[in-house]
């Protein structure tokens, strides 16, 4: 191997360890919160990244319909609650919150279909499109079962990521889809050819930790998130409801897939269940981190990103089941370390 | 006017297991009301239904209204609030993050008084002042019932619940936590104080509750309690064993 192909591998170890790294810090904010152990996280990406092709191409993707009617659901839910609470006041908010912004999405989403040209407005659509799925996934399949055990919520979750990827098949047919990138643009050092989109993604990546660490090291409801985190009890006892945490905590990862998704699509082909593959690189990470760790999950997707790069030069043909078996050391190198970590315990 | 607490009948079990049995108790507006009781009787139990914390059966109306139904988080919106006899502080935070959490249904809402709340606490107890930026999980035990007691207070609540909140402590930090009690209804505060003190408890309190094995045995005023003989033979006469025992 020569310095110029080890500076190449490294340039694509990064950037696609940066993707990942957000996949963990999401996948670790959900664990940490909710218990939920969230397989789907990928479908975010792929919803983001083939909403985006999809509006590229001068079309409404089928997710907006897949957002009204979510919206709706959860509006029918909430909305026969608060009658049954009698507190029909509350109506107003929840029609707005899940009919309206859907609809206003929805309107937003065929106008950028209309604009090939202004890719900006329709990443922000597409992001605009994929986040709410979030907040509406933990009302409708998480939320009702918030007390039941890790592994109800681990098969619970299965069952949405095959449910999603169903739809995304359904939305977005079986071959892949690529958006183009934001510039064109790239740098020749040497033989080495950064391009502007590698910069962007890793860029972007730093940026969005930055933002995450900011919201939880400085703002109250970032730290309501930590505090339902570290005591569940603690948490309801001050008033912040699990219901909230939980909501707030699929939205932000959401955003992270969704920014994920719009990051990626130019630089890989993204079909409807790449998102898997790619949240399980960023799963890999967040088990490093013992799925509590931040910063150490973030390091560990960059590992991830690391051995994918080279283990292709060495030996591409196994270059996906090397990341997955890094799993098996590093679980046993886990328990071996690890003291038994009781649930409730401060 | 009616109490601001008003129990009646209330039962709860764990699984088959049932810990209370029917209990009737009141807080009237502005005062102290004490529930002593061994071990196990059912204490802590009563306290984690009246929270909604765990599900019981009976009715329990508060400020006049039914709390059927109603969560925690609903429970703390209308000012009720808990000191756990576990703390249950968010270690992994800071002395004062805890605190502003403490009034997490306020945020947004009244940011100004948020602030001056907590410089009330403060003064309450400096202690918390000069460990402000120290992570709660490595408070000491008396620190840690300070938090716990200051977080209470930044939820400004109606009636607090206070859970052995001398469970551990040295005598002189026990005796700070009376005066932080007398001095809470002073300003208009209804308590419910849970006790294995049933001295300092009886001292403090205007009305009490003995529960044994998950049923009101006696009641009284706190005078009246503290000069019957069965009381004083076994919650104030063995106070010297009680006190090793909790410490
Ligand atoms: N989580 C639980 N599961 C099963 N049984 C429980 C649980 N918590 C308490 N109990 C039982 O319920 C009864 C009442 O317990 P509780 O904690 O309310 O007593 P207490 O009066 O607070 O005692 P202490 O003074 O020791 O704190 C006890 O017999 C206890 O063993
Ligand atoms: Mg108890």
């Amino acid at each position: 191997m020569t310095i110029d192909i080890a500076l190449w591998l490294t340039q694509d170890a990064i950037t696609n360890g940066a993707v990942y790294a957000l996949l963990a810090l999401a996948l670790v904010l959900v664990y940490t919160v909710t218990r939920v152990i969230f397989v789907p996280q990928g479908e975010f990406i792929s919803f983001a990244a083939l909403s985006l092709a999809t509006l590229q191409a001068g079309k409404v993707p089928g997710t907006v319909y897949l957002l009204m009617a979510g919206g709706a659901l959860v509006a029918l839910i909430d909305g026969v609650a608060a009658i049954r609470a009698a507190q029909p006041r509350r109506l107003i908010g929840i029609v707005i919150l899940n009919i309206g912004l859907p609809a206003a999405v929805a309107g937003a989403a065929s106008l950028a279909a209309l604009r090939p040209d202004n890719l900006w407005l329709q990443m922000l659509v597409t992001l605009a499109i994929v986040t709410p799925f979030g907040p509406i996934i933990y009302r409708l399949a998480f939320q009702p079962l918030a007390g039941m055990s890790v592994l109800v919520l681990l098969i619970i979750a299965v069952a949405v990521h095959y449910l999603l990827t169903g739809l995304g098949l359904v939305f977005f047919g079986g071959e892949g889809l690529r958006s183009p990138p934001l510039s064109d643009f790239s740098l020749h050092v040497g033989v080495l050819n950064i391009t502007a989109q590698s910069l962007w993604v890793i860029f972007s990546s730093i940026v969005l930790i930055f933002t995450l660490w900011l919201l939880f090291e400085h703002t109250l409801y970032g730290k309501a998130l930590r505090a339902t985190a570290i005591n569940r009890v603690g948490a309801r006892l001050v008033g912040i409801s699990a219901a909230f945490a939980g909501s707030l905590s699929f939205t932000l990862a959401a955003l992270i897939g969704a920014i994920a998704g719009i990051l990626i699509s130019p630089i890989t082909t993204i079909y409807y269940d790449t998102g898997f593959i790619i949240s399980l690189k960023g799963f890999v990470g967040a088990i490093i981190g013992g799925m509590v760790s931040y910063p150490v999950a973030a390091a560990g997707a960059l590992l991830v990103g690391f051995l994918e790069s080279f283990s292709s030069f060495w030996w591409s043909a196994f270059k996906e089941s090397i990341v997955f078996t890094l799993i098996i050391p590093v679980l046993l190198w886990r328990s071996l370390t690890a003291r038994h970590v009781d649930e409730e315990e401060e | 006017m009616s109490s601001l607490l008003d129990v009646r009948g209330l039962s709860a079990a764990y699984g088959k297991v049932e810990a209370l049995h029917g209990v009737d108790i009141e807080v009237p507006r502005g005062k102290i009301v004490t529930v002593i009781g061994p071990n196990g009787a059912g204490k802590t139990t009563l306290l984690a239904v009246l929270m909604g914390l765990l599900a019981g059966r009976g009715t329990v109306i508060y400020d006049g209204g039914d709390m059927s139904g109603c969560t925690t988080e609903m429970r703390v919106a209308r000012g009720l609030c808990l000191v756990p006899e576990r703390r249950e502080l968010f270690g992994g935070l800071r002395v004062e993050d805890n605190l502003l959490l403490g009034a997490f249904p306020r945020i947004g809402k009244a940011t100004q008084t948020i602030r001056s709340d907590l410089d009330g606490v403060y003064q309450r107890f400096p202690r918390l002042l000069e460990r402000r930026t120290q992570l709660a999980g490595t408070l000491s035990g008396g620190e840690r019932q300070m938090l716990a007691l200051g977080r209470a207070l930044m939820a400004k609540p109606q009636l607090l619940m206070l859970d052995e909140p001398s469970l551990g402590l040295a005598p002189r930090i026990v005796r700070d936590t009376f005066h932080v009690i007398a001095d809470l209804k002073r300003s208009g505060v209804s308590i419910l104080l849970v006790e294995q003190n049933a001295r300092a408890a009886l001292q403090v309190a205007d009305y009490g509750y003995v529960l044994e094995t998950g049923e009101v045995v006696l009641e009284g005023t706190a005078c009246a309690l503290a000069a019957n003989p069965r009381v004083a033979q076994t919650y104030l006469g063995l106070s010297g064993r009680f006190e090793r025992n909790t410490a």
